[in-house]
């Protein structure tokens, strides 16, 4: 059989996993198509190559093509979300200075309460509060947004800046962000270059996050419907090895190369396990499910998901929330993924939309299966979403 | 207002700066600034309060600047990277040529082409320069270890310098490899056994 080759753009982080996997265990020639991967020094430019066509796919941060089609950030070329490649896996730190601080008033680093954190971080921050983050239109934000006016925090003047994730440990040592929101691997980095410790991961603020999608062109998944259907179940398939249990050693190996994250497997490790030493002392913490790439339908765009994003970027520019929510449903492409995905064996929902955040207990519901297993999908405040319309 | 350009240079090595500066300096009446140091990016682009930023695609503080294209942001003038109209192919250029352009917001685009028809073909010709140096450094490190490679072959099995090179080509014609990668995993496995 004669395979396509797709270039396929994404950033060196653990989350791109279900694409070096797809590549490296051979999903994608089973499907017909060889991934071309391709690592991008930086969101913007990973946008651009998409936008102009360099590539045909991404790895995105989910809030950018939401953003795009609300016509922020100066991009304009339409994009699909066609499938959601992770839920979590960022981490919230704080530089020495307030670990120390922390410390001083008895803070434990539970690494799980995002209520108690936000308490305990206000009584001891300056103002104003400064954090890092990797992208303006980013999950990193959102949760950070979001957990601030939910917290005590909501009374600090907190300021949120753009500092590249290679560049976050030197921006910390040079005091110009208290504090930061990044994803794996460049938490624990910072933890092992002893500039700060891991406060909460972004699970606890909201358990069922999207952080990355697989992005295409729009008009390149009208005029290419094959490729794109190759393309998405070789990396379904990736997921679904990906959350084997016996999975973790061979993917902490295979993201760590050279070629790909070029980190020592062992930092790969304690994301996929959730185990982290989270501070310079070796203080060790545990946390379910820290990314999630299958489980659940974690694949499934959610149109709610994207309305989520769409409403939060709405009320911050000053957007219409109704429309915003309309443009930014459109972008996650649950249709698309049942199309590609329908008949391969995976799981479909039978709705496309759930009410985020109203889900305290793993719960079943309608599926092609008949039933499927929703993981918990909470907010740390409890609050439900509610669309505008 | 000035018909004066205002350009922002951000480009940390010093050598391919002075080229761009130069350069854009010739273009026509541009005011040039450089940052040589990325900390705190957004602040001091905001004091020059440019027309264009010009930086490199492959440097990742380019996400820094992805703030100003925000109006809320450090700037108090929106900045665009410019894609629509007649400016989108200009747009598409300079990414394909290694350099984004942030640009304000409503500035024609006549007055901005020389400025960035000259970035492009400057940073065309640095992009060449640095795939040159870095394909020759690799030939270098290529050439020292096909060489250690035949030296562990001369002693091994007391062959002649001719007749080692010969053997690695040999093999790497065999295995539908690259002499130098033969000679990287002969230099490791031998590094493996002393």
């Amino acid at each position: 059989m004669r395979t396509v080759t797709l270039p396929v753009g994404y950033m060196p982080l653990v989350d791109a996993a279900p694409l070096i996997v797809a590549r490296e265990m051979g999903f994608d020639h089973e499907e017909g198509v060889s991934l071309d991967l391709r690592p991008a020094p930086s969101w913007s430019s990973l946008r651009d190559m998409l936008a102009f066509g360099q590539v045909d796919a991404a790895h995105l941060l989910a809030p950018v093509p939401v953003a795009m089609a609300l016509g922020l950030g100066g991009m304009a070329t339409p994009l699909s979300a066609v499938s959601v490649l992770s839920l979590n896996g960022n981490v919230i730190g704080v530089g020495t200075k307030l670990e120390q601080r922390l410390r001083d008033r008895g803070y434990q680093f539970d690494f799980h309460d995002a209520k108690a954190a936000g308490a305990a971080l206000a009584q001891v921050a300056d103002d104003p509060l400064v954090f890092g983050v990797p992208f303006p239109f980013s999950m990193h934000v959102e949760l950070l947004r979001y957990w601030v006016e939910g917290t005590d925090l909501a009374a600090k003047q907190v300021e949120i800046r753009t500092v590249p994730p290679p560049l976050m440990a030197r921006a910390v040592a040079a005091g110009e962000i208290d504090a930061f929101c990044v994803g794996e691997p460049w938490g624990s980095f910072s933890v092992d270059d002893q500039v700060g410790a891991l406060l909460l991961p972004g699970r606890a603020i909201w358990t069922c996050a999207p952080e990355k999608v697989l992005a295409v062109r729009t008009e390149w998944a009208a005029t290419e419907p094959h490729l794109l259907g190759s393309l998405m179940r070789a990396v379904w398939r990736a997921g679904r090895w990906l959350a084997k249990a016996d999975s973790h050693t061979t993917a902490s190996e295979m993201l760590s190369r050279q070629s790909y994250l070029n980190v020592p497997a062992e930092l790969v490790d304690r994301a996929l396990l959730g185990d982290f030493a989270i501070s310079a002392r070796g203080e060790q913490r545990h946390c379910n499910g820290f990314v999630e790439f299958f489980d659940g339908a974690a694949s499934f765009p959610w149109r709610s998901q994207a309305k989520w994003i769409a409403h939060k970027l709405a009320s911050r520019y000053g957007i219409d929330p109704k429309i915003a929510e309309r443009q930014g449903a459109g972008v996650f492409r649950s249709d698309l993924y049942r199309d590609a995905l329908g008949n391969v064996g995976a799981d479909l929902p039978g709705a496309s939309e759930k009410l985020e955040g109203a889900i305290p207990e793993a719960t079943a519901v309608a599926s092609t299966h008949g039933s499927l297993i929703l993981p918990p999908n909470v907010f740390f405040d409890r609050r439900i979403f509610e669309p505008t319309e | 207002m000035s018909q004066t350009l205002t350009v922002v240079v951000v480009e940390q090595n010093r050598d391919r700066a002075v080229a761009i500066v130069d350069a854009l300096k010739e273009s026509g009446d541009v005011d040039v600034f450089l940052i040589g140091n990325v900390s705190g990016l957004a602040r001091k682009i905001a004091t020059h309060s440019p027309d264009i930023v010009l930086i490199d695609i492959d440097n990742p503080s380019r996400d820094t600047l992805e703030e100003l294209t925000i109006a809320s942001g450090p700037m108090d003038r929106p900045v665009a990277m410019f894609v629509s109209g007649a400016a989108g192919g200009l747009a598409k250029a300079a990414v394909e040529a290694g350099v984004s352009a942030y640009v304000v917001d409503g500035l024609q685009s006549e007055r901005i082409k020389p400025v960035i028809d000259t970035a492009i073909a400057r940073f065309q010709v640095l992009r060449q320069m640095r795939t040159e140096l870095e394909e020759t450094r690799r030939a270098l490190e290529e050439r020292k270890l096909i060489d250690r490679a035949k030296g562990l072959l001369m002693k091994a099995k007391g062959i002649q310098e001719d007749e080692a090179y010969a053997l690695l080509r040999k093999t790497a014609m065999n295995q539908n490899r690259r002499v130098a990668d033969v000679a990287e995993a002969l230099v490791t496995a031998s590094g493996l056994l002393s």
